[in-house]
């Protein structure tokens, strides 16, 4: 069985965050304005986290992208009251939004505060409505429930679709998530952890490969490259 | 049938009297409520048209004024059935007239916990979804079993005692509205106050009494671990269970010293309860301030002494930042006031009591409150820490559930006797055996020459 993962290479990263712009575009997250913005309610699956350590005049800044963790272990997933956050066969982390009551434990359990909340209606300005994401899969989610990145599950049905339609047996190589796609740095990495001879499942072993929170038990598959 | 012959006793006329008239004042403040629940009304309407955006919440101070108000109201839930419980099972004589306030706190007060939790989901019209697809892995099932079962359990320990007086307004209050005899009628199930009768009774209300103890800490123990179970800074405590027990218990007697005081001033109470009932309950809430006292001082000397780095940034928001005000302020109301008042005997008069459950219950509304919001000010990953100021909206739809608390209580009492009628006689008659009782001995030691 696959065991999808991702694998960051902080070296590589350099903050441009075409990362977040080409997840918003593939996921039809809504735009919040300047207003909602401010009060810290913009919807943003993959944001990139500055870290700022030490004082001036010695400062270090790291940046560090962070989409869901698709933890092995997802405390979201432990505290769901109605089974709507689950952890899917292959190891990623997804949301019913047909089955979400909006009581946002999974969103205060979660140690990565990846998880979103549609605190209104969504909506984007005209000129963005028409570039739309078309997919049903990916259609805008409705008020008053939660929602975050699902590592492109949407690409991962077309490749299966596609593989299916070309009579080959589908591929893990087949599909990769639209930051992976589009980073400029070439910083990120998407395979199959569970493939010893994958490239993910190598970088992940690398002695400069780290999780976030290790320590919180929450087992993710995200892995970082350390810096330098 | 009804005895044409028969005298209300002073207790019962007094009881029964506002349940037969209304006075202006009692509509006035009924009119004050109603404003107060509407205005709450409104902005909820709106808020479940708009969505939760109108509240102050944000990424990632995802819970706010509502879960401490969920918090507060099944805490002040303890009052009454928790006391009532214990003082029956201890036999306190004093507890009589002050029973069925108590249990009547309890009853709305969790009808009010659960609208908080509506109040507070995305998508309130799928509030019945964790009956139909409730997995017993999160503790909001949790929540909701132990809250469920102490409401059941609750509603029928308010019942209960409460049959032999509505067999007595069956047969005495014959110049109520019709509908009001009918219900009487229903709900005294066809008590006659038989010697069988009375057995099975105090029997069903000594079983239930102690049943409702255990289920009683099970619910705000339950309700403590929907943020004890979470990884979040200063949630994670394993003393989270017993703190929100005995902020609950606390809460619930400064809760019962206040509606107590009120029913007793409009109703005319005054002569059954009295020094006595403030005097015992006084002491209660002073030991209860300082068990209170005892786990705040654990759990934040504990925290305050590592050095975990997370944690030590929440306590810093509490004691030094922007949760400061809110932070002593507790403290001084929760401990300094009370403390101050209710240690001297004068102090424990109706009016002393009365600014000491005052001060509790706004100190144990703000201790709900530091819980919930600062923890999630500073989360663990990469933040700037992030400001939670609550709306208006969220004010208003406080203010209204407060209004709407008090409307339900008051009107209660216009339809249910304040205070059980025939637990009080029994009280008086068991007063009168012993002294009897007391002076037959007396007698007998003087016959006898010891």
């Amino acid at each position: 069985m696959t065991r999808w993962g991702m694998v960051i290479d902080l070296d590589k990263c350099f903050a441009c965050q075409s990362c977040t712009a080409a997840c918003r575009m593939e996921n039809n997250t809504p735009v919040a304005g300047p207003d909602q913005a401010e009060r810290e309610r913009t919807i943003l699956w993959n944001e990139v986290l500055p870290f700022e350590e030490g004082e001036y005049p010695n400062v270090t800044l790291t940046f560090i992208p962070r989409p869901c963790q698709h933890c092995d272990n997802p405390p979201c997933v432990k505290v769901c009251p109605v089974q709507a956050t689950y952890i899917d066969e292959e190891g990623i982390v997804l949301v019913d939004y047909n089955r979400c009551i909006g009581c946002r434990f999974c969103t205060v359990a979660c140690p990565y505060q990846v998880r979103y909340f549609n605190w209104y209606a969504p909506e984007w300005p005209e000129e963005l409505k028409e570039h739309l994401n078309p997919d049903p899969e990916v259609a805008p989610r409705p008020k008053g429930v939660v929602e975050k990145c699902t590592f492109c599950v949407q690409r991962r049905r077309k490749a299966r679709e596609q593989a299916e339609a070309e009579g080959r047996p589908f591929n893990p190589t087949d599909f990769i998530p639209a930051c992976v796609q589009t980073c400029t740095g070439k910083a990120r990495y998407f395979g199959d952890l569970d493939d010893p001879n994958s490239l993910v499942a190598k970088l992940a072993k690398s002695p400069r490969a780290f999780r976030l929170q290790e320590e919180m038990g929450t087992e993710p598959k995200v892995y970082y490259l350390k810096q330098g | 049938m009804m005895d044409r012959t028969y005298q209300e006793s002073e207790l019962e006329r007094t009881v029964l009297s506002p349940l037969r008239q209304t006075s202006p004042q009692f509509w006035l403040a009924m009119a004050v409520l109603g404003a107060v629940f509407l205005w709450g009304a409104v902005m909820l309407v709106r808020q479940w048209i708009l969505g939760l955006g109108v509240t102050g919440l944000n990424r990632p101070v995802y819970w706010g004024i509502y879960l401490a108000n969920f918090v507060f109201f099944i805490g002040i839930s303890h009052a009454g059935t928790l006391i009532s419980a214990i003082l029956r099972v201890t036999q306190a004589e004093w507890r009589r007239p002050i029973t069925r306030i108590a249990e009547a706190i309890t009853f709305f007060a969790l009808i009010l916990g659960l609208l908080q939790i509506w109040i507070d989901m995305g998508r309130p019209e799928r509030v019945f979804y964790p009956l139909i697809y409730g997995r017993f892995q999160s503790p909001f099932l949790w929540d909701f079993t132990c809250i469920g079962v102490y409401l059941l359990s609750s509603t029928l320990y308010l019942y209960l005692p409460m049959i032999p007086d509505l067999a007595r307004m069956r047969d005495h209050m014959t110049d109520a509205p019709a509908w009001r005899r009918r219900l009487y009628t229903l709900l005294a199930l066809g008590w006659h106050g038989s010697h069988e009768q009375h057995r099975r009774l105090e029997k069903a209300i000594s079983i239930m009494a102690i049943l409702i103890i255990p289920i009683a800490v099970s619910v705000h123990t339950v309700v403590s671990w929907i943020f004890g179970m979470t990884m979040q800074p200063m949630w994670h405590s394993t003393i989270m269970g017993p703190y929100f027990v005995v902020g609950a218990i606390f809460s619930g007697i400064a809760m019962l010293f206040i509606f107590m005081t009120i029913i007793r001033r409009a109703w005319h109470l005054e002569k059954w309860i009295g020094p006595k009932q403030y005097n015992y309950l006084g002491i209660l809430l002073l030991v209860m301030s300082a068990f209170w006292a005892y786990f705040t001082l654990s759990e934040y000397l504990t925290t305050g002494y590592g050095s975990i780095i997370h944690e030590q940034e929440v306590l810093h928001a509490k004691l030094s930042e922007e949760y400061a005000p809110w932070f002593w302020a507790m403290l001084i109301c929760n401990f300094v006031i009370p403390f101050a008042i209710l240690v001297w005997r004068k102090g424990r008069t109706p009016t002393g009591t009365f600014i000491a459950a005052l001060a509790i219950a706004v100190g144990m509304w703000i201790e709900r409150f530091t819980i919930v919001a600062p923890s999630l000010t500073r989360p663990s990953l990469g933040f700037e820490k992030v400001l939670y100021a609550p709306t208006i909206t969220e004010v208003a739809i406080t203010a209204g559930s407060v209004a709407f608390f008090a409307i339900l209580f008051l009107l209660f009492f216009k339809i249910f006797p304040a205070i059980s009628v025939w637990e009080v006689e029994e009280g008086e008659a068991i007063e009168v055996v012993h002294r009897q009782a007391e002076a037959l001995a007396r007698q007998k030691a003087i016959l006898t020459g010891s």
